[in-house]
């Protein structure tokens, strides 16, 4: 018989309300979703409503000030606070984004914050990552050139081949999109989701690899790249407003064009 | 050893602990020699903050005119206000050349010029024929330039197997008695299981200390864990005192915005609308050393003569470079500008204050990268086993104050020194010397005891005291007085750690106890640094002392190496500056008066 309720380990209850406003006018509540491996328990949403005035702008701040003021057992990744790590991807408000770029203000209500969505999830908002890089490591994402490169200079490239590279370098591997999709939610195991795709575009439209073919090769087959079904959520959902969507599109065309 | 804690036991020939720019060109560089090689890091690579540099790397290539690396050693030399030693800056500016045509050749996006060549943009303090005119010397992918090296060096780790252990966090060196680092101990997060890592070299690439202070435009993970492991040790910190304010960091937010946008034609002006660096600096203006430019603000601000409502800060101006230059080469800072000051960067300026950036001071090497402590009047005595790479490190090619863009260049060009020095040095798979418990149960039981610490003070709390307190107490300009009171501050909070509360006792992704781990870290670094900071009665590079205006030469050109003991109590040596050069190819450059 079909189920349709998750398993009990994975329903969420409700967790601890906890008001730290005090009488502020600017008071905001975030919901929190936590889970705690040690404890044997189901996830829970805890609520905190704290004063913006005692925090910064953007939900990373908010964050970091319910874990340093209310909950330091509080468990999240973060690092440069600027948008260009990564660290902080995470469900806010119903959309995969960085906590360090989202202001609080943009949220009308209350901010839903869950980890990246259909992730195993290790504490908190830490999601397990380990497959999502490896699918990055397969597609071997780096210079394969069958020249040898110049004697103590660069190879050249022109600005336009130079520009093909742009909207696909500045990948931040923040796995916003692939976790947003969902072809790589029910297929993750095969199919290699829209950042890894992004990289391999990138390499292939770089004009001093030569690697194409076989880069092609190792996404035949009817999952790796064809799992993409054109829904454009990793467009949309992109913190870093690239468009991984488009790049798999310019990928299946050039399997098309070489025959396969 | 505390019972709870089982350690799992790995040999490798090296231990690189730190993934960033410098640990990765490390990493594999020794994997490529063939070398057992595991790199630990508490942040998967790519999050490291070599991804946050903008500007560019340094390296006298001459795409863009005339260039010679021996000029970049000059501009270097004077960018470090006599106090970098002469024979490591010889070997950087001279390395730096084939250090980023090998990067290219790695598959860095560099921007190109007209003629398909990478991009050089001009960077402060950077000349062309010993102070002359201006060089464009600093090699740029856009503005993005630490993202894609740091991305292409992870490439280049994946392309040749290198071994990661990511989110593992470095607990401590191992010791033994005679004062050999036999390896090092690392707690992994995702499981809390404990390893003990046996290696013939421990390489420390754990970046600098920005967040000892409140405004930094260092990441949160930039915690100085390395000079935290070296002062543990028994081990001297060498040149703590200067630490570099970048001129602009965001108002409010701190984020960088970089130097490249006034390479790039950009410039400052104040409540006057007045372009004020050319008082400063008539010759370089905007593009004089950070640590110019830093204190021109600074008197602009506490002159009055700031922008905004509290007249506390300075406008960068960049709205007459035009939307196709800005799109083109300042594609991020036009995206962090909207996103942290909501300024459209095509129209208006940016709110910008000098913000903590960089640390010249670190983990004393030579420039193989082998850690030296100053013992039995050897000021150059290597430390067996140990080694320290990129901002941890103090070669020392920065000295009092680092030009902009010779960061990413460091971090390349040592790294790969280090990988070729084990090379030559280390034989594959030899074997590791026993180890007695002893050196393994002191840092179990210092771990253990902060895990289950229940005192009342909070990390958060102790932290945030920390920081401003070096805010207040060490900042652009000081003053004996002033960091006299600093010090005493510092020491309180230093005696509040013994009564730090951690909340969370999990081994499984316990961030509270990480970042316990990790303020020990910082406060060791913070005290070192002001105290470092009031023994030095002089001004020099970033060190600017109101009560010590000039430098001293006679008395002050040399090294500071500071030790510090469980009480906090700092103890104080010197090591001469190295006034010579590595080759014949090139002359020392004499002390002289320091104008832009």
């Amino acid at each position: 018989m079909a189920k349709f309720r998750l398993p009990k380990s994975s329903r969420v209850a409700k967790g601890n309300t906890i008001d730290a406003s005090g009488d502020t006018k600017d008071a905001k509540t975030f919901k929190v979703y936590r889970w705690d491996p040690d404890s044997g328990k189901t996830p829970r949403m805890d609520s905190y409503t704290i004063d913006l005035d005692k925090c910064g702008p953007m939900v990373l701040d908010a964050i970091i000030y319910i874990k340093n003021e209310i909950d330091p057992s509080l468990t999240f990744r973060r690092s440069c606070r600027e948008g260009i790590c990564g660290s902080c991807a995470m469900n806010i408000d119903g959309t995969n984004t960085l906590a360090c770029t989202k202001s609080i203000k943009s949220v009308k209500k209350g901010v839903s914050i869950y980890p990246l969505p259909h992730m195993q999830v290790r504490k908190d908002l830490v999601p397990d990552l380990n497959n999502f890089y490896k699918q990055y490591a397969s597609v071997k994402p780096w210079l394969q050139s069958k020249v040898d490169a110049p004697k103590q200079k660069e190879r050249l490239q022109s600005k336009e081949e130079r520009e093909k590279i742009d909207g696909l370098y500045e990948c931040i591997l923040c796995a916003c999109c692939s976790t947003s999709c969902p072809s790589y939610w029910w297929n993750s195991d095969i199919y290699l989701g829209p950042a890894t795709l992004l990289q391999s575009y990138r390499w292939l439209v770089d004009s001093r690899d030569d690697a194409t073919n076989e880069r092609l090769d190792a996404l035949e087959g009817p999952f790796k790249l064809f799992r993409c079904h054109t829904i454009m959520n990793c467009t949309n959902t992109c913190p870093k407003g690239l468009n991984p969507a488009k790049a798999i599109s310019e990928i299946k065309k050039m399997m098309v064009a070489r025959g396969s | 050893m505390p019972s709870e804690y089982q350690f799992i036991e790995h040999q490798h020939d090296v231990i690189v602990v730190g993934a960033g720019g410098a640990g990765l060109r490390a990493t594999f560089g020794m994997a490529e020699k063939g070398l057992s090689t595991a790199c630990i890091t508490k942040v998967f690579p790519t999050r490291s903050h070599t991804v946050a540099a903008q500007g560019g790397m340094s390296a006298a290539l001459g795409n863009m005119g005339e260039d010679d690396w021996r000029w970049h050693m000059y501009d270097t030399i004077k960018g470090s206000d006599w106090l970098g030693d002469q024979d490591a800056i010889e070997y950087m500016c001279r390395e730096a050349i084939p250090a980023v045509i090998e990067l290219e050749h790695y598959g860095v996006p560099f921007s190109r010029t007209e003629s398909g060549e990478i991009y050089q943009r001009p960077f402060g303090g950077m000349t062309t024929n010993y102070g002359e005119g201006t060089a464009q010397r600093t090699c740029a992918a856009a503005d993005r330039t630490g993202h894609a090296i740091l991305h292409t060096l992870y490439q280049q780790s994946l392309k040749h197997n290198a071994e990661f252990l990511i989110e593992y966090f470095a607990v401590d060196l191992v010791m033994d008695k005679d004062g050999v680092c036999r390896g090092v101990i690392a707690w992994n997060l995702e499981d809390g299981t404990m390893h003990l890592f046996r290696a013939h070299s421990v390489i420390l690439a754990t970046g600098g200390y920005g967040r000892s202070y409140f405004s930094c435009t260092s990441a949160h993970t930039c915690t100085g864990d390395g000079n935290g492991m070296i002062l543990r040790a028994g081990l001297p910190l060498q040149d703590m005192e200067f630490t570099q304010f970048h001129p602009t960091g965001i108002y409010g937010a701190g984020c960088l915005i970089t130097e490249g946008v006034r390479g790039e034609g950009g410039y400052l002006t104040n409540a006057n609308g007045e372009r004020f660096m050319e008082r400063y600096a008539p010759n370089a203006k905007d593009l004089a050393s950070r640590d110019v430019v830093s204190r021109s603000m600074t008197i602009e601000i506490t002159e009055g003569r700031g922008v905004g409502a509290e007249s506390d800060h300075i406008f960068l101006h960049l709205e007459h470079l035009g939307a196709d230059v800005i799109n083109e080469r300042l594609p991020g800072i036009a995206e962090s500008a909207e996103i942290f000051a909501g300024v459209d960067v095509t129209r208006e300026p940016i709110p910008v204050l000098p913000t903590v950036h960089y640390n010249m001071g670190g983990v004393p090497t030579n420039i193989h990268g082998e850690v030296v402590t100053y013992k039995d009047g050897n000021p150059n005595s290597v430390v067996p086993g140990l080694m320290s790479i990129g901002e941890a490190a103090c070669v020392s090619v920065h000295g009092a104050n680092r030009l902009g863009s010779n960061s990413l260049l460091d971090l390349v060009v040592f790294g790969r020194a280090a990988a070729k020095h084990c090379a030559k040095t280390i034989k594959p798979g030899e074997k590791h010397a026993p180890l007695d418990n002893e050196a393994t149960d002191r840092v179990l039981s210092h771990f253990d005891a902060l895990r289950y610490a229940d005192g009342s003070e909070p990390t958060a709390k102790i932290r945030l005291e920390m920081q401003k307190t070096m805010q207040k107490h060490a900042a652009v300009f000081r003053t004996g007085d002033l960091m006299k009171e600093g010090i005493k501050k510092l020491e309180e909070i230093w005696e509040s750690f013994k009564h730090v509360k951690v909340v969370d006792r999990s081994m499984i992704w316990n961030t509270d106890l990480v970042e316990t781990l990790e303020l020990e870290n910082l406060l060791g670094s913070a005290m070192t640094s002001i105290k470092a900071a009031a023994n030095r009665k002089e001004s020099r590079g970033a060190h600017a002392r109101e009560d010590f205006p000039d430098r001293d030469d006679e008395n002050w050109m040399k090294h500071t190496l500071t030790w510090l003991d469980s009480g906090g109590e700092v103890e104080f040596d010197y090591r001469p500056v190295h006034m010579y050069t590595l080759t014949d190819d090139v002359e020392v450059v004499p002390p002289k008066k320091r104008v832009y």
